[in-house]
């Protein structure tokens, strides 16, 4: 029977892995990802864990490992965080470029400077043109069921893109939990080694990452873009299967107590947590908010998104990242994009909060819906609003 | 390769774009970057190969004569072979195709 024990979310992560039986693991530690990788290391050294470990030089070299492993046909994982996961940044293109089923868990971390180690998304953003699938994790549970089902939506012989488990750095990856692991068996029984069709081998040989004259790149790039698009139906199949063996559930767009809401907050992360209490609370003195959150950031669920938000008359977007000098929160920039052909949709009202790892609490949340509801109907100068920055 | 590059739609390419045919870089025409391309003096010509080994091209041949030339589909014009010859049979004229 699947046993329930509690744990850190991190040392959870590497569990998982162990369970989903990874053969190479190649990375290396960053704050606040390190004790996922350092798990993982335990493991292969004391044998509980067949995979080969290789502790390299620097993150672009932990990708560009990983890059090699899965062109052999390993299943390969990696974490990584904030700063490391910007100077992987041109091999994460080549991973997906190249279609490599890797996993990747992010403890997402601010960038410097001035130095942080601690949460926010600024590392995620940076990244998400690159290609990758991208699903977002709320608690310790969800990350561990996610990594099962990242390995296999990335094996997928119509997917095999690479994905990123996205976790709060120290919000989550620090923080001790219940967390139900299921048997071996069972995870076996979901998770089928899925070869590589292109592996690389001397009887075989094949040339990856090759030479692409203008004639034609286009087509290569198209031909990932359009893969990359379909994955989605994939990965909700994915979701599927593992709800009903598992009995967890999980959707590209999670929604709650959105039924008859006007107003609606749009979160991304653990802190969707804290912002259930706060709609809870004001669904208990009669207001009609709810909460939407993307779990899915890539392939953006467009559809189901459209859906969760086309009766709302307010869309609250909370984003943990600042585009400079651009349109605020990035989140927000692409929910706006999304909605502006649709005849019938909500003002959107853009906050920027929780930087460098800075709480958004209850109260916090409560004044964000407060203030957007007021920026909805009276309008604002502001493209975005910087919310908890002392003035 | 069945289709040529120009012919190729973004269906017919294998994922990630791999190449599955090994060598196939043998049908890229890497002539027409050149600027500069070898005309031959034969009649001083002692059939050395110099200019042979030294082309980085690997795109020198012996032709029905028995003297060495440069392969136009390939050659890049870098005159390497027209410096190394020892008797000057090659010179380096303008492209003008």
């Amino acid at each position: 029977m699947a046993k329930k024990v509690g744990m850190e979310v991190s040392v959870a992560i590497g569990e998982a892995v162990k369970l989903a039986n990874a053969d190479v693991v190649a990375a290396y530690p960053i704050t606040p990802q390190t004790h996922i990788v350092e798990h993982l290391a335990e493991l292969v050294a004391d044998g509980e864990l067949d995979a080969a470990y290789i502790p390299v030089e620097s993150e672009h070299s932990a990708m560009s490992a990983c890059l090699g492993s899965a062109a052999a046909g390993a299943r390969t994982f990696t974490a990584t965080a904030g700063q490391g996961l910007e100077l992987m940044h041109e091999v994460l293109y080549v991973a997906s470029s190249m279609r490599l089923p890797l996993v990747m868990t992010v403890a997402n971390r601010a960038l410097s400077s001035p130095l942080s180690v601690w949460g926010d998304h600024s590392d995620v953003m940076a990244v998400r043109d690159t290609g990758w699938i991208q699903i977002f994790t709320e608690n310790g549970q969800e990350v561990v069921d996610n990594v099962f089902c990242a390995f296999r939506i990335a094996e997928d012989r119509k997917v095999l893109l690479p994905v990123m488990v996205h976790l709060d750095g120290f919000h989550l990856s620090h923080v001790i939990e219940p967390i139900v692991f299921p048997e071996q068996s069972a995870v076996d029984k979901f998770l089928p080694y899925n070869r590589y069709p292109l592996a690389l081998h001397p009887d075989k040989p094949v040339t990856m990452g090759d030479f692409a004259p203008p004639i034609i790149y286009p087509e290569a790039k198209w031909a990932q873009e359009v893969n990359l698009r379909a994955s989605k139906e994939v990965i909700l199949e994915t979701w599927q299967e593992f709800g009903q063996a598992f009995g967890r559930h999980y959707s590209a767009v999670e929604s709650y107590k959105t039924e008859d809401a006007e107003v609606l907050l749009l979160t991304m992360g653990s802190f969707s947590e804290t912002a259930m209490t706060v709609i809870d609370k004001l669904r208990g003195q009669g207001r009609q908010v709810g909460l939407v959150r993307f779990r899915l950031w890539r392939p953006f669920p467009f559809e189901e998104f459209r859906r969760a938000v086309k009766d709302a008359e307010t869309l609250i977007v909370v984003d943990r990242a600042l585009s400079f000098g651009g349109p605020g929160g990035p989140v927000c920039s692409e929910v706006r994009s999304a909605l502006y052909g649709e005849a019938k949709k909500p003002k959107v009202v853009s906050f920027v909060a929780g930087l460098g790892g800075r709480d958004i609490t209850p109260a916090g949340f409560e004044a964000i819906i407060n203030k957007g509801i007021e920026i909805s109907q009276k309008g604002s100068e502001n493209e975005f609003e910087i919310f908890g920055v002392r003035d | 390769m069945a289709k040529s590059e120009g012919e190729l739609t973004w269906r017919d390419l294998e994922i990630g774009a791999i190449v599955t045919e090994p060598g196939n870089a043998a049908q890229y025409k890497t002539g027409d970057w050149r600027s500069q391309r070898t005309t031959y003096d034969f009649a001083k010509c002692i059939k050395c190969a110099l200019c042979q080994i030294f082309c980085p091209e690997g795109c020198v041949q012996q032709n029905e004569d028995g003297y060495f030339e440069a392969d136009m589909f390939y050659c890049k014009g870098c005159g390497i072979c027209a410096r190394e010859c020892p008797t000057r049979v090659i010179t380096m004229v303008e492209e003008k195709e």
